[in-house]
């Protein structure tokens, strides 16, 4: 059933997402959103992982998607247009800022060693947040094959994260079926 | 008031279907979004493609923001504003409509069974990201130091703002940039 403890107000989702739009460097967003919404007790890791599968699967772009899907989890409709919107201001500013100031920062190269660092640093966040998400897998012989075999399709044969989705997730789901009902 | 109506309409024509198109990332509209704007529609030249895309790597949020370059060059603030709606506003319906539907059945087997079944698959899918950005970044002694040193950070300090280790890897990196290793 419908577990929310409180109604988290617009105005924290809003500025959550702010913060994580603005410092959105390298695309390693994943792991920031999941650890500010389950340190905020708004999620659990089991409530987010799924969501997280699913931006990566839907079109769009996997970082406003686990926004709509976080801002929806919260709020329904407005909470996933406040969490969009909050996600994508900042970007947008600097976007523009930069569309007149581009040709003079590109050139300074102290500039994109910094840039460099906030991309290793996310890439960081994102060992732990693989780290948690490995803990969250259910300790069976089905389930870690699923994962060592998703891992192997993308990381070493290179197939396409949508192909290897489609093809993994109805087996992953057959095989936790029977255990399903037992608990959450 | 605005008198580039019909640039802006060719922005919603152009960019919301690559809204839906862009499954794996932003990074699948990039050939598309070239062909349409530089050749067919000429908005923008070669070389101002070239670089919006470099613009991307150093401001925040999704590369597909790249839009909103081309829209803020034919079609000043208004353009801009139009194409990053046109890019988000479709695919961020869909997702509604699946986080929606998700939520919806929460309690159900099946709903219980895909939960289930889904995290190992996020779990590889994670741990196959950390390696293909690792390999991506250069893969030296550096990234993989600051890699590692976040990821312990984080493990150890659980009250740790990630904003902070953001910074904490800009400043490592320009100390190494700086001292010429």
């Amino acid at each position: 059933m419908e577990a929310k403890a409180a109604r988290v107000p617009l105005l924290d989702i809003f500025r959550c997402f702010f913060w994580i739009g603005l410092f959105s460097f390298g695309g390693g967003l994943m792991p920031w959103i999941q650890r500010e919404v389950t340190s905020r007790g708004w999620m659990t890791d089991k409530e987010f992982f799924p969501g997280m599968a699913l931006a990566q699967v839907l079109p769009g772009v996997n970082s406003t998607n686990i926004s709509v899907y976080v801002g929806q989890h919260l709020r329904g409709a407005a909470g996933a247009a406040v969490a969009l919107g909050a996600m994508l201001a900042a970007p947008f500013i600097l976007v523009l800022v930069a569309a007149v100031s581009y040709k003079i920062v590109l050139g300074v190269p102290a500039i994109q060693a910094a840039m460099a660092g906030v991309a290793a640093a996310a890439i960081g966040m994102l060992l732990k947040t693989a780290m948690s998400s490995v803990q969250a897998v259910p300790r069976a012989v089905a389930p870690i094959s699923v994962m060592i075999a998703t891992f192997v399709a993308i990381a070493v044969f290179h197939f396409s994260l949508v192909t290897v989705v489609l093809v993994a997730t109805p087996i992953s789901v057959l095989l936790a079926w029977p255990r399903g009902n037992n608990d959450a | 008031m605005m008198r580039d109506d019909s640039n802006l309409l060719g922005l919603i024509v152009v960019l919301a279907p690559l809204s839906l198109a862009s499954v794996g990332g932003a990074t699948a509209i990039y050939a598309p979004l070239q062909h349409e704007a530089v050749e067919l529609r000429q908005w923008v030249t070669p070389q101002e493609f070239l670089d919006y895309f470099a613009i991307m790597r150093f401001t925040p949020g999704p590369s597909s923001l790249l839009g909103a370059l081309i829209g803020w060059k034919i079609a000043g603030f208004w353009g801009a504003l139009v194409a990053t709606l046109s890019l988000y506003i479709p695919s961020s319906l869909l997702c509604y409509a699946a986080a929606r539907t998700w939520h919806k059945f929460r309690g159900r087997p099946w709903h219980t069974a895909t939960e289930r079944g889904l995290l190992p698959v996020a779990a590889g899918l994670v741990c196959a990201g950390v390696l293909a950005l690792f390999q991506l970044s250069g893969g030296d002694l550096k990234v993989g130091g600051v890699i590692v040193g976040v990821a312990i950070a984080l493990t150890l300090f659980r009250k740790l703002n990630p904003m902070f280790l953001l910074i904490a890897g800009a400043i490592v990196f320009e100390l190494v940039f700086l001292a010429g290793i």
